[in-house]
């Protein structure tokens, strides 16, 4: 196996990616496990450059860093201890391992069978060329074309369209003062 | 300079990483010394409009204020607050900068200068921008300071919402050009769009000055009310960080809307002579700049609850009925997936001039409806409240 730049660079995101994911379940400051977190998702982001997704790379900022990982900082500030976190370990915590290594040896076996039917068998050079021969150069328009699709993910994308409507609407709702629900809540307190 | 690298015996990956890694260092500099004499502009600009004369004495017409100032700034005591978080309140100030740096690497000066033609351009610049948020918070929070903390909150929430309209805005260049490329919708204006879409550029330069937290949306860090927001607690070159970011974004979105809306670096000979269209950049930013601080500088601030309705009521709405109607009028108008020419542009930038400005018109009319209505019901009040001051 090279060392090649690309290689460097996937050990960089690998190491930050795997490092901040085990910082996030370990500190004892749980603003700190949100920046961690946030750090972890950067480096799932560097690693989809590197398989030639960029556009993945982008939403995976723009929603988990940008919009998820902001979210879940407002709901620590609402918790009433964020720093010195007690550790909490409860009876379950063997079993919770246990699913955790079962779920994890799923996923390389599920993997493995498709890196040797896809013929990879170097990580390194196979899955960090700057553009790999399988991978179209228009693959931004193709994805744009199948989610518009009929035949193809149109279905799917209204359905996720038509659930975070829902939600949005749902949120409002749930947020709406008790006993006004006829009229707007700004127009409700005037005077 | 890939070739001449390779030429001394380095390897290709080598020597491409060098090339990019000096890359990043130039442009990166240059932004970082635009902005010393961006702010002497900038207060320069700002003293006129209030009818005064601005920095005049360190210099000829004050210009190295600047630099006095920096070194000022660089020579304070470097405070750190009792109980603040040591890392993140260290490293809040950096990712402020960063995050705005970062938007530069999309930025084509010219022709062939741009630091990475991404086709995800305009999406990159969201994603960037979302470090921003994340600094503000990390400052807030690790300044062990209540206020702090609390204006760190509000600006996020301002943040948050502005950026919904500015992404909006920026699809509309996008639907138009058929990419996301910047290079290629600088490429693709054969006719500016500022003159096919104005109102999407009115949106874009509102909801930008917004993300960048200037007048008349600064009130959660008003310097002369509350003493600054989120980063209160900061002082010496860290506050210079956080200064420096606040000024490299606002500039920057006079940079974006010289691309997205204004035709980059094309002009007369651009194609030719790279350094002719990397001019025709800066005088198109610095004219978008001019425009957000006149705006900036004019109009009084707003109080929290006007922002959040001006954002949420107004702002909102008018830019999803503009990329729906912009969206559907380029759908009806042939052939304007191969614009390859000024020909082929005038017409669906006059049929979209037409659309914008009836659009305008429209909006207008609501909101001088609006505006009396309001004006009827604080006088209502007013007549109310005097009768019964009358009547005791």
């Amino acid at each position: 196996m090279d060392i090649t730049v690309e290689s460097i660079v996937f050990l960089i995101f690998g190491v930050l990616t795997l490092g901040s994911a085990l910082l996030v379940v370990t500190t004892r400051n749980l603003f700190h496990g949100a920046l961690y977190l946030m750090a972890s998702l950067f480096g799932v982001a560097g690693l989809f450059v590197l398989l030639a997704a960029p556009f993945l790379a982008g939403v995976q900022i723009v929603v988990y860093i940008g919009a998820i990982a902001i979210l879940i900082i407002f709901a620590i500030m609402l918790t009433p201890q964020v720093t010195a976190m007690r550790s909490v370990r409860t009876a379950q915590w063997p079993v919770a391992v246990a699913v955790a290594v079962i779920f994890f040896a799923l996923l390389v076996s599920v993997v493995t069978p498709l890196m040797d039917e896809l013929g990879v068998d170097d990580f390194a050079a196979d899955f960090t060329q700057k553009s790999p021969p399988d991978v179209p150069a228009d693959s931004l328009v193709r994805l744009g074309e199948q989610l518009v699709d009929l035949q193809q993910f149109m279905l799917p994308f209204e359905v996720a369209s038509v659930l975070l409507m829902a939600a949005l609407i749902g949120a409002v709702l749930l947020v709406w003062p008790e006993g006004t629900r006829s009229t707007p809540p700004g127009e409700a307190g005037d005077d | 300079m890939t070739e001449l690298l390779q030429d001394i015996g380095l390897s290709h990956g080598l020597a491409v990483f060098i090339a990019k890694a000096v890359g990043v260092m130039v442009v990166g500099a240059f932004g970082l010394l635009w902005t010393l004499l961006g702010i002497w502009i900038e207060r320069k600009a700002a003293g006129r409009f209030q009818d005064r004369l601005g920095p005049n004495r360190v210099g000829p017409f004050g210009l190295i204020q600047s630099i006095a100032d920096t070194v000022k700034i660089l020579l304070k005591e470097d405070l750190m607050p009792q109980g603040a978080d040591r890392w993140v309140f260290n490293l809040a100030p950096i990712v402020s900068v960063v995050s705005v740096m970062l938007i530069w690497a999309v930025v084509p000066f010219s022709g062939s200068w741009i630091g990475s033609d991404l086709n995800i351009g305009v999406l990159y610049l969201v994603a960037v921008g979302a470090f921003g948020t994340v600094a503000v918070l990390m400052a807030g929070w690790s300044s062990n300071n209540k206020y702090a903390l609390l204006s760190a909150f509000r600006s996020v929430a301002q943040l948050v919402s502005y950026e919904v309209p500015m992404v909006l805005a920026l699809l509309v260049p996008v639907l138009l050009s058929g990419s996301m490329s910047t290079q290629t919708i600088v490429e693709q204006q054969h006719i500016m769009y500022l003159l096919a879409v104005p109102l999407t550029v009115l949106i874009f330069l509102t909801s930008g000055q917004a993300e960048t937290g200037r007048g008349p949306f600064d009130l959660l860090e008003a310097e002369s009310e509350i003493v600054s927001g989120f980063h209160i607690e900061y002082s010496g070159m860290k506050f210079g960080m956080f200064y420096v970011a606040e000024f490299l974004h606002a500039f920057t979105i006079g940079v974006l809307t010289a691309i997205l809306f204004m035709g980059g670096w094309r002009g007369p000979f651009a194609e030719d002579v790279p350094l002719l269209g990397f001019i025709y950049l800066m005088i198109k930013s610095m004219v978008a700049y001019m425009v957000l601080i006149w705006v900036r500088m004019t109009l009084p601030r707003l109080r929290i609850d006007q922002l959040l309705d001006f954002n949420w009521k107004f702002l909102v709405p008018l830019s999803l009925v503009n990329l729906l109607v912009v969206a559907f009028v380029w759908k009806i108008l042939p052939d304007t997936d191969q614009i390859n020419s000024f020909g082929d542009a005038l017409v669906p930038t006059l049929v979209l001039l037409v659309v914008n400005i009836a659009l305008i018109a429209g909006v207008g009319a609501i909101l001088r409806e609006r505006g009396r209505r309001e004006r009827q019901r604080v006088e209502a009040r007013l007549t109310a409240a005097e009768s019964a001051a009358a009547g005791d």
